[in-house]
């Protein structure tokens, strides 16, 4: 079946992101310069301007910071999958990721500790996802 | 930072105008803002041409609305389709005018979203989380209202409150769109769009158009209508987490405290001094988050602060007395500066609010303004 919802438009600057994905590895963009970690990439160094950034890869465990049920579809292809769950975590690492919660539940809660688990869509693209502990 | 208090009360809002609110394919930006345009020069009896600062939004192309209106002005500004602009535009629009850019300057906003079937989300606005499905403003507000409930024990009820307060006021308004009353149960039972969201958060898209004019306090009581003036205003944006769009990890609350105190220290007023509150709706949430911000209530308590109809007209501090976002029309905050003008004037009918003095305008969005607007 050929996958239909929304894929990445993986630039240069994301790559890093989705290659890693693909080897189910969790990385985020950090900075040689001063050590602050961050996503979506950047350019720069959003904190001190440093042109070189590297990128880290992460624990995978993260605290979720809250979520949202779409009951509307806003792409053709979440269509047969309503509601579903879109989460924020916040890593270990710092940065806030939205993503989806896997694994239907009622019984959650915000803080509640979350670790990555990856879910392939395409040959290119692989989600990182979370699942409660 | 200079001090700004001495901007106190220094531009006046001499004219406003909208069309009516609804769905008018047969027309488009330039059609709708000239319409307004009309009514605002209509109600202040200016001679257009002397117009000389034009700033537009939301209106595709600032020359073409300078030819449709006859217009050569020696200041112009162009602000981005977002709603959050209307207080940005009114702030620029003033210091355009205390430094000598411009003398006159007419604020024109255009929304044909409800013809051209804007979303608001998917394919039409591209974005970092689309490959997990996150999009849209909505899901935004329904992420953070999530984490209030689980923060502070705000329930979905509470919520209801702003969605019943703003319509209730809408039914008072003759040009409201939705002018049918709801009560907390009909919002409990709505479909749910972005859990724990429901319809009856979401706000209206809706065609219309705005036009705001100013000119000096000084000038303005050259026109026809008594002035309204500028007696405060503040800002602060919070871009640092713009990759979901629409969403902050704090309510706001920051930004709206201090664009609060500082509009509240310029113009010299207090939360006691209010008379009514106009505040941005995109969806309710936002109305209590920028209660917290502002410190009409304690941080995590706006839920129960909005229980019993606090925000009704005759009660504690009537909010978005022209039915608002929610359930006037989605002009994105430029109608409610011009609700604001006309309760300041008196000119509000059955949603008149008595020995109006003091009105603030507060949008809680990645730029964060207030307003304060007193008698002139």
């Amino acid at each position: 079946m050929t996958y239909n919802k929304p894929l990445p438009r993986i630039d240069a600057l994301s790559k890093p992101f989705w290659d890693a994905a693909r080897e189910h590895r969790l990385v985020v963009q950090s900075c040689p310069a001063c050590g602050d970690r961050h996503f979506p990439p950047s350019p720069v160094c959003p904190k001190c301007l440093n042109a070189e950034q590297t990128w880290t890869e992460c624990s995978g465990k993260a605290t979720l910071e809250s979520w949202v049920d779409f009951h509307r579809a806003y792409w053709d292809g979440y269509k047969d999958a309503l509601p579903y769950r879109v989460c924020l975590v916040r890593l270990e690492e710092g940065p806030l990721l939205a993503s989806n919660l896997v694994g239907a539940s009622d019984d959650v809660k915000i803080g509640a500790p979350v670790h990555v688990v990856f879910d392939k869509a395409t040959e290119e693209v692989t989600l990182p996802k979370f699942s409660l502990d | 930072m200079n001090d700004l208090t001495q901007l106190k009360d220094r531009i006046a809002v001499i004219g406003v105008g909208n069309t009516r609110y609804g769905n008018f394919p047969d027309t488009d930006e330039y059609g709708l803002a000239a319409q307004a345009f009309r009514n605002a020069v209509a109600d202040c009896g200016i001679d257009k041409n002397q117009i000389d600062g034009l700033l537009v939004c939301r209106i595709p192309y600032y020359a073409r609305m300078g030819e449709v209106l006859g217009l050569d002005p020696r200041w112009t500004l162009t602000l981005p389709p977002h709603g959050r602009m209307s207080g940005m535009g009114l702030i620029e629009a003033a210091m355009a005018i205390e430094t000598g850019l411009a003398t006159h300057v007419a604020l024109m906003y255009a929304n044909i979203g409800r013809s051209r079937r804007v979303n608001y989300g998917g394919d039409e606005s591209p974005g970092t989380w689309d490959p997990w499905g996150m999009t849209s403003p909505g899901a935004a507000h329904a992420m953070m209202f999530q984490r209030h409930m689980g923060l502070y024990g705000t329930t979905t009820r509470q919520l209801a409150e702003v969605s019943v307060a703003v319509r209730y006021h809408a039914c008072l308004n003759p040009d409201a769109v939705m002018r049918n009353p709801i009560t907390i149960e009909d919002h409990e039972s709505a479909r749910f769009i972005t859990a724990p969201l429901r319809l009856l958060d979401y706000c209206l898209i809706n065609d219309g158009a705005v036009c705001i004019i100013l000119t000096s306090a000084e000038r303005a009581r050259d026109f026809k209508q008594r002035p309204v003036l500028i007696s405060g205003f503040g800002a602060q944006e919070s871009f640092t987490q713009s990759s979901i769009s629409n969403f902050d990890f704090d309510f706001w609350y920051p930004a709206v405290q201090a664009a609060g105190e500082q509009a509240y220290r310029m113009a010299g007023v207090g939360h006691d001094d209010v008379d009514a509150l106009m505040c941005y709706d995109n969806f309710s949430p936002t109305v209590l988050f920028s209660l917290e911000g502002l410190g009409f209530c304690p941080r995590g308590e706006a839920g129960r602060f909005v229980e019993g109809g606090t925000l009704a007209l005759g009660n504690r501090l009537p909010v978005n007395t022209d039915g608002g976002h929610l359930s006037n029309s989605y002009m994105q905050g430029w109608a409610l500066n011009v609700e604001a003008v006309r309760q300041l004037r008196g000119e509000c009918g059955a949603r008149q609010v008595k020995d109006c003095e003091v009105v603030q305008y507060v949008q809680a969005t990645p730029c964060t303004r207030s307003i304060i607007y007193t008698r002139g």
